[in-house]
């Protein structure tokens, strides 16, 4: 097994039997730090080979990948799950949008199976990121006086995440190559052992969501793992009409699959407060996040390898 | 030291969602807070265990010094507005000030 994998189920063991083991917060933000970083600056090296408005298309894709998922969710949430309106679209802004911390884990398990996927990936991460919020918002609000837009572009676009992601991008991307080999070590080398910690304070994270699984119990179960299934198919046939290799579809498909934690619930609570955020990070932490690192990922790339078997695929 | 009454003034304190941290900023100084202090915290309400593990389950402590008329104020606001949604506890003591001019508004 892969060590990272084992560094998570220690993690998730250890909160499950109530160990006393917590990283202090400073080293957690620390560490997703340094992911996000580095996910970007490797994003941006390669970038920076590429001409950018060959992306153009990608990114629309990415955009409406963003705004359809939500839309497929919510009435799911709605109508099976009988949740009210409010946490409907915001367990649906969830599913729209990305988990970093799924994309690095997927990313990794690519890079040690020597699988290539496209540069433009972390950039179709942060895309990705933004529009099922407003979708969730809308969904909620329509386009209505109350909600303090200013407020929310600000937590949405000034967020942790997407300030280091395209911050990194953007160092990678103008950078002397030879330049960078002095920061190489600690953002490349040492990226998986960085993981490693990282999904140590996962695993004690997704134990601490144990209690309100019980319960708010089977349908959220069930819609956590439907749902990312349900995206990475959608996520992989867009990869295979754009174009991508099959790593590209995997990754894509991935990032359609996985839910956010961090930049939608704190995006949910300035602009939707009523919403019941027990709920969505149940979901997103409870439910799909160790599905997507324990179970999905290697499918994904089943699924990835399956569809460019297909006639017309790469 | 001198025991005037003029001395004594509240000190509000806010433990709340860390989400709502410049919200909250922004609401008291309008309201007339000459200053703030803000630490982190954790600990467990109606809302459950909030153990500041990470962003989204985290809580700041605010803490205002101020006249008890300010302090009434900033507590109708966070009352109305964010009592519904948010975990929010508010508690008013009295304090003793050494500087009360620093304090007032």
């Amino acid at each position: 097994m892969d060590p990272i994998i084992l560094f998570f189920l220690l993690g998730l063991t250890a909160g499950l039997l109530k160990s006393e083991l917590r990283l202090p917060s400073a080293i957690y933000e620390f560490v997703s730090i340094l992911l996000l970083l580095s996910i970007g600056l490797k994003g941006g090296v390669e970038l920076a080979r590429q001409p950018f408005l060959a992306l153009l298309p990608d990114i629309l894709a990415a955009i409406a990948l963003g705004v359809f998922l939500p839309l497929v969710a919510y009435p799911v949430l709605l109508l099976l799950g009988k949740f009210k309106r409010v946490d409907a679209a915001s367990i649906a802004a969830h599913y729209g949008s990305v988990s970093v911390g799924t994309y690095a884990v997927a990313v990794a398990w690519l890079a040690s199976h020597n699988i290539e996927f496209e540069a433009q990936m972390p950039l179709l991460l942060v895309v990705l990121e933004v529009p099922a919020i407003l979708v969730g918002i809308m969904l909620v609000r329509g386009k209505a006086q109350q909600t303090r837009w200013g407020e929310v572009a600000h937590e949405v676009f000034l967020g942790k995440g997407i300030v280091l992601l395209i911050g990194g991008l953007l160092v990678g991307w103008l950078s002397d190559p030879e330049a960078l080999a002095s920061i190489e070590p600690l953002f490349f080398d040492l990226f998986k052992g960085i993981l490693a910690v990282f999904l140590l304070e996962m695993g004690l994270i997704t134990a601490s969501r144990a209690g309100s699984l019980r319960q708010y119990g089977l349908f959220l179960i069930a819609f956590g793992i439907a749902m990312p299934l349900f995206g990475a198919v959608v996520g992989g046939l867009l990869g295979l009409a754009l174009g991508l290799s099959p790593g590209g579809t995997m990754v894509l498909a991935t990032l359609a699959a996985s839910a956010s934690y961090i930049a939608v619930p704190a995006a949910m609570r300035i602009s939707l407060p009523e919403a019941n955020p027990t709920l969505s990070l149940t979901a997103s932490l409870g439910v799909t996040f160790p599905f997507n690192v324990l179970i999905g990922i290697p499918l994904y790339w089943r699924l990835a390898e399956f569809l460019h078997t297909l006639p017309g695929g790469g | 030291m001198s025991q005037d009454r003029s001395h004594i003034l509240k000190l509000l304190t806010v433990v709340t969602e860390s989400a709502l941290e410049s919200q909250l900023v922004r609401d008291i100084q309008r309201l007339g807070a000459n200053g703030y202090t803000i630490t982190n915290a954790r600990g467990k309400g109606h809302r459950g265990v909030r153990e500041a593990g990470w962003e989204v389950d985290s809580n700041i402590r605010l803490e205002v010094v101020c006249d008890e008329a300010t302090a009434r104020r900033i507590a109708t606001h966070l009352q109305q507005h964010y009592y519904d949604n948010y975990a929010m506890i508010l508690l008013l003591s009295d304090v003793e000030v050494l500087r009360p001019e620093k304090f007032q508004a």
